[in-house]
């Protein structure tokens, strides 16, 4: 017989860790749990898709921007600014050399003649054979080359959809007509939504002049777009010009700078996907932590008499750990497969936010960053749970019910809390780019999370206090089962919950802006703005308007000017001294300012005094409406020099105004007294209210044939226009959405079978006291619409709280949710929750008592 | 003879609410080397507490419990795991089964975490021992009662243990599969010179043992040799 040689420390000497023996007991102790297992870690599959397939998306939509950069600009470099060519500027583009093009964009009014249907377009009057890199894809092909050469025009494909416009037939802009020569398809850097709000129209440039649409005050942007020599440096050349160019108000592009601004608003793109995707991931661990919280009490039993065989706390702990290891690197490769497979959808469902085409193949890195982060967090969520193993005791194993001493809250525990903080602020931080905005999300996430908890408490806790005992047996029993031991009814409610409040929400802020546009444009509000009227076009605009029975709303003149000086103070000097606290976009921005006597119906003033007219002693004095004064710096007294096309004209602030932007009418950051300004280029706009379309397609087209320059905007369109954008947007944030509901409802599925077992034997006791299958069928229906109801309505809660604060805040809106959508949404998820529950439950009334009760023993 | 197992002042208390239970008090007890005892007494008088404490399942309130010279109150909960694997071996009521290893496995166990080599040959040649070579890659479930405790018999053996525990091992068995358990129990620690501590209800079982110790309200009530022979 072994003599005992137990002397302190020396007893664990050869009592190693051995961990293939660990992987073995863990490989042994998962046999019967193996489906059990996939089922908890396949709620954070779809968490990984999402990413995978985001990630994917973003790095081959570099790897494609990178390609295409050139094409997407179209040259190596383009120069462009708002003023006419001069010597001055002339000077610069001739000093270039290499190839050119020149470009001018501006807003017009065209006409269809075939059916005189007009509307508002980007033209773009082109010279020269730009795009030297791409195309002007358009059919038949060739358009794209032969209209410049005469009297012809490339018009958007979906533009001529809209008026039946054919190739061969004639487009009026301005006072020139011109033959369609083809559909233009795709030009360089359009994306979908670009051509949605304006489509485009080319025209030669050769027929600006006849166009007689560059006028005075007229908004045109001058563009020229250079070709060089291969080997040219171009980046060199363009910091040898920046001076001058700055000097002539002119701005550059080149392909590198296009490259990262383009490749700039893709990542933020790719970026706010990703953090969409996170939270179904997020969503989905925190579904892993509730059903390894379950598993592991399940485990107590096992895991005690294993300690009574001598194994250590820690080698318990490590069997169960090296378990999650292996599904989380299993359910992180099948959702790694899954996004790799998504992704070649989404470039479908976002295309029309794209500018390249772009194509499918798997990412590698992608699929690298989906793989690890889906087993990190499947780990360290799960290790949660996990951690309680450490204090099982062998106990266990003598007594079923003996329950360990409670331990004050485990170190470790907090740890690990911070470890899972620490992570998600280093995700987001790495999406968002931002110390700051990533606490902000790490919070939102965190405070939602605890929202739902709370509220997901307080209403089980309301139903079970104030639930009527007096309700028959069923609806007591369904009910009583949310609160079981073991239940899941929190996470399910968190779950479900997030996923039914992100698209409430997404539902209720739709409805609050398409509701905003239509508040403005109905009862008396004007729906037409007529604007870059002529001076001298003023009076007989309006004279057509009162033709049509047409109210004149509002007839405003506007002035473009830049800012020279603050107090003195140029963008220069600003530039140099970082003392001086005032934003660069002060000075590089136009400003669009009106003059008049009195004060708009929307306006108020907030200190200061208004002075209506310029007395011609003294500076005249301005009002700056008082947002735009707190954020640039200014005040009372401070004294602002502009720039009216050429001419200095120094003012000093006189008053500051509150303005309401929410109607339909011009409002201005600044306003002039009268008296000064009326001899400066400008153009006027005028507001009118048209009663029907019909009307508006009539006044329309005699504008356009009248005033060919004078563009209109159809408030209308611009709803119709806004409503096609807000479905698209929708269309991407609902499908990012749809794995959190998905997500969601697996979790639910998961959790259902995890406590089939418990559900099993209640079933059964029930059966054997003499329940109906009907009966228990009934409660357990009656359990998941509980269960769905209280999670849509969790959701619904939160979701009109972020909608009324998105409305009352940032769209200055009153909120008014639609009670239609909120119900049908509610059904839909009670009735999902109700299918799902009592599809993974149907095993339950095909059991025999007997048989259950057998394996009890 | 040598003393294995030695209990000195022994109390256990547990905290329920804002009041202490004592369990048990003052128990002071030793057991020679492969004697048999029997631990008997009504429900809740602190039977299992007791064995649970003998075999560093669990820690005294007070007092000292101590393997041969070794107090257990001194060592950590790892190296307490290392005294049960290497030389305590455990019979359970309920039998206490992985139910996901199968009969050879759950044998091997103990074995395996020793880090013993060729321990599949020598958990067989226990279970032959049991009579149950034949099912030896059945899973709990698919065994009945008896079997499964004859698993748990072998599993207690295969480290040879100085002290075997068990806790009312017949208590889930019919008479006569209890009455073959029974004497599979004592043939087997007669073989191995094993001490064995017995948990029972059953008069007819504890008087197989050399000497009964009655606990009654956590106390030792009665501690008398009885007539059987070792």
């Amino acid at each position: 017989m072994d003599r005992i040689n137990l002397s302190g420390k020396g007893v664990t000497k050869d009592f190693r860790f051995n961990l293939p023996w660990l992987i073995k007991m863990a490989w042994r102790d998962s046999r019967k749990s193996r489906s059990r297992l996939f089922l908890f870690i396949s709620s954070v599959i779809l968490g990984i898709a999402a990413l995978v397939a985001i990630y994917s998306l973003g790095n081959n939509l570099q790897d494609e921007l990178n390609n295409q950069a050139a094409s997407l600009l179209g040259a190596d470099l383009e120069i462009s600014g708002r003023h006419a060519t001069t010597p001055s500027i002339k000077k610069i583009i001739d000093s270039l050399g290499g190839q050119r093009s020149a470009q001018q964009n501006f807003a017009s009014m065209v006409l269809f003649q075939k059916n005189s249907g007009t509307r508002l377009v980007q033209v773009r009057a082109l010279q020269g054979a730009f795009p030297y890199y791409g195309s002007l894809e358009t059919l038949p092909l060739s358009a794209g080359k032969i209209f410049l050469n005469s009297q012809q025009a490339l018009v958007d494909e979906t533009l001529m959809l809209q008026y039946g416009a054919n190739v061969g037939d004639s487009i009026k802009v301005g006072e020139v007509s011109f033959a369609i020569a083809g559909k233009l398809l795709n030009a360089p850097g359009q994306t979908g939504f670009s051509s949605a709000i304006a489509p485009i129209v080319y025209i030669p440039l050769q027929y600006m002049k006849q166009t007689d649409l560059a006028q005075k005050g007229s908004r045109i942007s001058y563009r020229y777009y250079f070709k060089f020599k291969k080997g040219t440096d171009v980046e060199t050349l363009v910091q040898q010009i920046k001076p001058r160019l700055e000097k002539n108000d002119l701005n550059y592009e080149t392909v590198e700078s296009q490259k990262e601004d383009t490749g700039r608003s893709f990542t933020n793109l790719t970026r706010f996907l990703a953090l969409v995707g996170f939270i179904a991931l997020l969503l989905g661990c925190t579904g892993v932590a509730s059903a390894v919280h379950v598993y592991i009490k399940e485990k107590i039993n096992a895991i005690a008499i294993l300690r009574c065989l001598g194994v250590r706390a820690s080698q318990a702990f490590v069997i169960y750990l090296i378990q999650i290891v292996g599904i989380g690197f299993i359910g992180s490769f099948i959702g790694t497969v899954l996004g790799v497979f998504i992704q070649q959808f989404l470039p479908y469902v976002i295309k029309d936010f794209l500018p390249v085409a772009v194509n499918t193949p798997v990412s590698w890195p992608a699929v690298l960053q989906g793989m690890t982060l889906g087993i990190i967090i499947s780990i360290l969520f799960a290790l949660l749970p996990l951690l309680s193993i450490r204090s099982i005791s062998p106990l266990n194993a003598l007594r079923v019910s003996f329950e360990p001493p409670l331990r004050r809250s485990d170190p470790l525990k907090w740890i690990i809390y911070v470890l899972i903080a620490i992570f998600v602020y280093a995700f987001t931080y790495v999406q968002m780019n931002s110390l700051v905005k990533a606490l902000y999300f790490t919070g939102g996430i965190a405070g939602a999370l605890l929202i739902l908890t709370a509220i997901a408490r307080g209403l089980m806790w309301t139903v079970k206090h104030f639930f009527p005992s007096s309700w028959n047996y069923l609806w007591r029993q369904g009910l009583a089962n949310l609160y079981r031991p073991n239940n899941q009814t929190t996470i399910l409610i968190i779950s479900i919950g997030l996923g039914t409040a992100l698209v409430c929400t997404l539902l209720f802020v739709q409805s609050a802006l398409i509701n905003r546009i239509t508040l403005s444009t109905s009862a008396n509000q004007p729906n037409i703005v007529l604007f870059d009227i002529q001076t001298n076009q003023e009076d007989s605009v309006s004279a057509l308007a009162t033709k049509f029975g047409l109210p004149v709303k509002e007839r405003v003149p506007i002035v473009n000017m830049r800012l020279e000086d603050i107090n003195g103070i140029t963008a220069a000097q600003a530039r140099k001294d970082s003392t001086i606290r005032l934003s660069r976009w002060l000075f590089s921005r136009e400003y669009r300012v009106t003059y008049r006597d009195s004060l708009a119906s929307s306006e108020k003033i907030t200190s200061g005094t208004w002075k209506g007219k310029s007395k011609g002693n003294g500076l005249p004095e301005i009002s700056v409406e008082q947002n735009f004064a707190r954020r640039s710096g200014v005040e009372i007294g401070d004294t602002m020099t502009f720039n009216v096309q050429g001419s200095l004209m120094q003012t000093i602030v006189g008053s500051l105004r509150e303005v309401n932007w929410g109607g339909i009418q011009t409002n201005f950051l600044v306003v002039f007294p009268t008296g000064l300004l009326e001899e400066a280029p400008q153009f006027h706009v005028l507001l009118t209210r048209v009663p029907s379309q019909q009307v508006s397609a009539n006044f329309q087209q005699a504008m356009v044939k009248a005033y060919p320059n004078v563009s209109i905007i159809d408030l209308g369109l611009v709803l119709r226009v806004l409503d096609d954008i807000l479905v698209k947007i929708g269309f991407v944030i609902r499908f990012m959405a749809g794995f959190s509901i998905v997500t969601g409802l697996v979790v639910l599925i998961s959790s259902v079978l995890i406590s089939k077992y418990q559900r099993l034997h209640e079933s059964v006791l029930l059966r054997t006291l003499g329940g109906s299958r009907k009966q228990i069928l009934a409660i357990t229906a009656l359990e998941y619409f509980f269960l769905g109801a209280l999670a849509a309505l969790t959701g619904i809660l939160l979701a009109l709280a972020a909608s009324w604060a998105l409305a009352h805040y940032t769209f200055e809106t009153p909120f008014h949710p639609q009670i239609t959508p909120v119900v049908v949404l509610f059904i839909l998820v009670c009735g999902l929750t109700v299918l799902t529950g009592m599809a993974n439950s149907r095993g339950l009334l095909t059991r025999s008592p007997l048989e259950v009760l057998r394996q009890e023993v | 003879m040598e003393t294995i197992l030695n209990l000195q002042h022994v109390s256990k208390t547990y905290k329920s609410g804002s009041r202490e239970l004592t369990v048990l008090e003052n128990v002071n007890l030793s057991l020679a080397t492969g004697s048999t005892v029997s631990i008997v007494g009504p429900s809740g008088s602190g039977k299992t507490t007791l064995l649970g404490l003998c075999a560093g399942l669990d820690r005294a309130s007070s007092g000292s419990v101590q393997i041969q010279h070794t107090r257990l109150e001194n060592l950590n909960e790892d190296q307490l795991a290392a005294i049960r694997n290497k030389f305590i071996g455990f019979i359970f009521q309920n039998f206490q089964l992985m139910p996901t290893l199968t009969a050879v496995e759950n044998v091997m166990v103990p074995m395996e975490l020793r880090g013993e080599k060729k321990v599949r040959a020598r958990s067989m040649e226990l279970l032959e021992k049991v009579g149950l070579a034949d099912r030896s890659h059945h899973y709990p479930a698919q065994l009945s009662g008896g079997e499964q405790q004859r698993v748990s018999i072998a599993r207690a053996f295969s480290n040879k243990p100085l002290i075997l525990f068990a806790d009312e091992p017949t208590g889930n068995l019919d008479a006569e599969t209890s009455g073959i358990i029974v004497k599979l129990i004592f043939d087997l620690n007669t073989e191995a010179g094993t001490t064995l501590v017995l948990v029972t209800h059953d008069a007819e079982l504890a008087a197989k043992t050399q000497r009964i110790i009655q606990l009654r309200g956590g106390k030792v009530v009665s501690d008398k040799p009885t007539m059987a022979v070792v």
